[in-house]
């Protein structure tokens, strides 16, 4: 039986190129692990076939924040107030529930002061990825702890780090995220699938990548410097996210794999390498981070999956249509109604 | 001998003063959270059925249950709704301030008070009625967990014999405020007729005041003008709102949730609007400027120290030009300091909200019936100006009792400002902050529009006419520019002014908000006394030029306002700095709502000079 050889496809589902989802040229340091993550972006919007136009991008402060301009110019971006991303993020799919939002933030727009801002838009369950780019120092203004920094860590100027850090990851799920993940910048085979079932999850979707700050953070000793990273990460699952459309089966052992149907019905398939993990066990997904802190190794992986939660959209029991594109009509009630309430008021 | 001596020897001597009919100010003293407001406002709708111009002023305090607060009722035939310094009609329903509250009363008032009230009652100058409030209240048919809020409906029955409120006007102003809940309504009014009918057997009318049936009400509401607003907001087709918890304005949000649940839903129940509590105040700016960013008609309502939180935000919103409606019902400062008492403090934090060169435009609604019409055209100004625009109620305006003609529906269609559709943007292309029309105001996009050239990127104030990043001098300075230009074009598409010339007056009074009732009071005294004045109330800011002719026109011009400052006195000062001598200041800033004799004294004492 003959095989038919197809010739790859340079375009997408949509009919689009990759280069249609590309950004402006970076302006930040040569060999940022937050590049590389652009770039998976732009890939893993590439793959899915998403429609740029349909895209929002968001970001608050700081060097991580730059970053929305180097992936999908043709999608609207905005770069708000410093930890105020998740707010204007939440106005803007309230006032247009049909967008697909990503979010780009770092450690010291969601870890300080945009914590409050985080953990909120996580209890309303907004949909978006939300994505910290996570490298446990404030770059843009040259060098100073953060709240993710690790506890004893020394900087050349500021001296050593007294205080713990805070675990991104923990605080999504104690605060009702249902899609938590943790993985490296420098490990696209990891970020893509991560980013890719992310975009699918109907809800609030945090994905904290490490991403080590290459001018202030990469001294050996920092959890967040790749050296660090590749000694001590423990690849919690290998996965392989397959959205329906595309025929591509995953190369897994029964009774080596979870599978995890996503909304959209395209599933991600898990394969545990590292003991036994349970991503749909809250207490486990706890127990897990607590147990990385305490051995001080860096889990990666989906940590937490819970689909089940209501987005925003539904419990304000919203219309379909997005608000933004109402009719006229839509918005004002008819003269016979005023005039109603007038006489009830005399 | 002086009127008030002479006046003491007159009710000694059992003389008759004359009566005083529909003229007259009532003050209700009870503790906070014990149920009196109900009977406060029975009896400032049931003056109002009377048809007898009435306003009802609650001053309470930052307090859910026990602390003293006041209700003050105002009744005047010649249609004067401004708060009177002092009240001759007292209820005594609180031990703790009855001391004070008798202390304070003029001579020749009225007391009324529970007869078990223990409090020394040898002023001789005053006419006092004892109410059997327990007596009346200890009767099996009001079940004893009620009692004390039942009591107060005795002072409503008393009350209305004693100064003749007709009980039929009674009634029907019971059934409003219970809206036609029988059972409500049937647990109070027999309270009241047993004070009723108990005061008509045992109490012999001895002072000067009462009411009678007037026609001086019809084609009138009685509101307050934060309802006022968030049903203009509904009419004006807001989509997404996002507000915190903040006295005075809540009621705002509370009340505009109410109206659109039933006025704005598909019938299958969906709502065409979303209303969130946000986190706090920075997060309530935020979602409202996402939201406005992304198409919505958006708004938010707050006061001061939610305005200070949320300055951040301003700024980016007008660099990066998003619409947005911000109502700021004013009172005095901070959290820990009047917060339940009315300011007109806030305009300088935001006409000139956060760093940086930034203007807003502020609407300044003066009754009731413009916080209704400028809940729906704010939102069609903020997407007009793509900015975001403040609607500066205050405490007064917002929580008490307004007459006012009826809310007359939106006069011009919605209007959606610049945005392109995916068409327009393969015909003509698109370039976000260029100033196409010379008006300042640019072209924008929604999130969304089917075309690849539609997006742009939002940032703040360093982006050339593309939208693109920049921090070139020449570029900035062009993009400070078109914003200043935006703003000042919309000096002549605000509001106007309203203003009534006299002819010959040398003196002008400018005020906003509301202050209006009290200086339109002053006015008519002052014409009294000879003293002529012209009368310019400003509605927005940047204001219009005639504002400029105003003053221009009067050779001293007082300007009226609740801050210690004369904030709105600096902007106009500003705006015409070679008239600036010409503007005095009349501020009073006590938590009090302004009234016409501080007007009078002001002004009185200024032209002395």
């Amino acid at each position: 039986m003959a095989t038919a050889t197809v010739a790859p496809s340079k375009l997408n589902l949509i009919g689009l190129d990759k280069s249609d989802y590309k950004g402006n040229p970076s302006t930040l340091c040569a060999g940022c692990g937050h590049d590389s993550i652009s770039a998976q972006i732009i890939q893993v919007a590439f793959e899915l076939g998403l429609k740029p136009e349909n895209v929002i991008k968001l970001s608050g402060i700081g060097c991580s924040s730059k970053s929305p301009a180097y992936f999908l110019n043709r999608s609207h971006g905005l770069n708000a107030v410093h930890g105020r991303m998740p707010s204007v993020a939440s106005g803007a799919m309230l006032a247009n529930r049909n967008l697909t939002a990503i979010g780009v933030s770092g450690d010291g727009d969601t870890g300080s002061i945009g914590l409050g801002q985080f953990k909120h838009i996580i209890r309303r369950n907004v949909p978006m990825v939300y994505v910290i780019e996570n490298n446990g120092v404030y770059g843009l203004t040259k060098g100073q702890f953060s709240a993710t920094s690790d506890e004893g860590q020394k900087l050349k100027y500021y001296g050593d780090n007294e205080y713990p850090a805070v675990d991104l990851c923990m605080e999504a799920i104690v605060s009702g995220c249902g899609f938590v993940a943790r993985s490296f910048a420098g490990d696209p085979k990891q970020v893509r699938p991560l980013l890719k079932a992310a975009f699918s999850f109907n809800g609030t979707a945090v994905l904290d990548i490490i991403s080590p700050c290459v001018t202030f953070n990469n001294n050996p000793d920092s959890n967040k410097s790749y050296e660090w990273v590749r000694d001590h990460d423990s690849p919690l699952h290998d996965i392989s996210f397959v959205p329906v459309r595309e025929e591509i089966t995953v190369d897994y052992e029964p009774g080596e794999t979870k599978a995890v149907t996503m909304h959209d019905g395209a599933k991600i398939v898990l394969k545990k390498l590292a003991g036994e993990h349970d991503p749909t066990d809250r207490m486990a997904a706890i127990m897990l981070l607590e147990r990385s802190r305490t051995d001080n190794v860096l889990t990666t992986g989906l940590i937490y999956y819970n689909p089940d939660r209501d987005t925003v959209q539904d419990s304000e029991g919203m219309v379909a249509t997005a608000l933004a594109l109402l009719p006229d009509e839509k918005l004002r009630p008819v003269r016979s109604t005023l005039e109603k309430i007038v006489a009830s008021l005399c | 001998m002086s009127v008030i001596q002479s006046k003491v020897a007159d009710i000694l001597a059992g003389g008759n003063l004359g009566e005083v009919v529909n003229d007259f100010s009532l003050q209700i003293a009870s503790a906070n959270g014990s149920g009196s407001q109900t009977s406060n406002m029975v009896l400032v709708r049931a003056l109002f059925r009377m048809g007898i111009p009435v306003s009802g002023k609650n001053l309470f305090p930052s307090n859910i249950q026990g602390l003293p607060t006041w209700y003050t009722i105002r009744c005047s035939h010649a249609g004067y709704v401004a708060r009177q310094p002092s009240a001759p009609v007292v209820v005594l329903m609180n031990p703790e301030t009855a001391i004070k509250d008798l202390a304070g009363l003029e001579s020749g008032g009225v007391c009324f008070y529970p007869d078990d009230l223990k409090i020394d009652l040898s002023r001789q100058d005053v006419t006092y009625y004892p109410m059997p409030v327990k007596q009346l209240t200890s009767v099996p048919e009001v079940p004893r967990h009620l009692r004390t809020y039942i009591g107060n409906m005795v002072y409503v029955g008393v009350l209305a014999q004693v100064l003749k409120i007709e009980m039929s006007a009674l009634e029907a102003a019971l059934d409003w405020q219970f809206g036609g809940r029988t059972k409500l309504v049937n647990a109070n009014l027999p309270t009241i007729k047993a004070a009723y009918e108990w005061a008509a057997a045992n109490i012999t009318k001895r002072d000067q005041y009462r009411v009678e049936r007037m026609n001086a009400t019809a084609g009138y509401m009685l509101v307050d003008g934060n309802a006022a607003g968030g049903l203009g907001s509904v009419y004006g087709g807001m989509t997404v709102t996002a507000w915190y918890p903040i006295t005075p304005s809540t009621s705002l949000a509370d009340e505009m949730s109410a109206f659109a649940s039933t006025l704005r839903r598909d019938p299958d129940g969906k709502a065409n609007y979303a209303i969130v509590q946000a986190e706090d105040e920075l997060a309530a700016i935020g979602m409202v400027l996402g939201a406005g960013w992304a198409g919505a008609r958006s708004m938010t309502t707050t006061s001061g120290p939610g305005i200070s939180l949320m300055q951040e935000f301003l700024g980016f919103g007008y660099y990066a030009e998003i619409p947005a409606v911000i109502w700021d019902i004013q009172r005095v400062g901070p959290s820990t300091g009047m917060p339940t008492r009315v300011s007109q403090g806030d305009l300088f934090a935001c006409y000139y909200a956060s760093h940086g060169d930034t203007k807003h435009i502020c609407l300044l609604p003066g009754s009731v019936n413009e916080c209704f019409e400028f809940g729906w055209r704010s939102l069609d100004i903020a997407e007009q100006y793509q900015t975001p625009v403040f609607v500066l109620s205050d405490l007064d305006l917002g929580m008490n009792q307004w007459m006012t003609k009826p809310f007359e529906y939106p006069t011009e269609p919605i209007n959606r400002g610049k945005v392109l559709t995916a068409e327009q943007v393969e015909k003509n292309g698109f370039r976000r902050y260029a100033d196409i029309d010379g008006d300042g105001i640019a072209y924008r996009t929604l999130p969304g529009t089917n075309h690849p050239r539609a997006s742009y990127f939002t940032r703040g104030s360093g982006h050339d006419a593309d939208a693109r990043y920049t921090e070139e001098p020449e570029k900035y300075r062009g993009n400070l520019e078109r914003l200043r230009r935006k703003i000042e074009l919309s000096r002549e598409h605000l509001p106007a002014p309203v203003v009534e010339m006299t002819a010959g007056a040398k003196i002008g009074i400018i005020g906003f908000g509301s202050t209006d009732p009290a200086i339109i009071e002053a006015r008519d005294t002052l014409t009294a006394s000879g003293v002529q004045t012209s009368y310019l109330r400003i509605r927005a800011l940047p204001s219009a030029a005639s504002v400029v002719d105003f003053v221009r026109s009067h050779e001293r011009v007082y300007v009226v306002e609740i801050n210690a400052d004369g904030q709105l006195r600096l902007i106009l000062q500003s705006d015409m700095p070679e008239l600036a001598a010409r503007l005095r200041p009349v501020c009073m800033l006590d938590g009090m709502p302004f009234t016409a004799a501080w007007i009078i004294g002001q002004i009185n004492s200024q032209e002395q000079k």
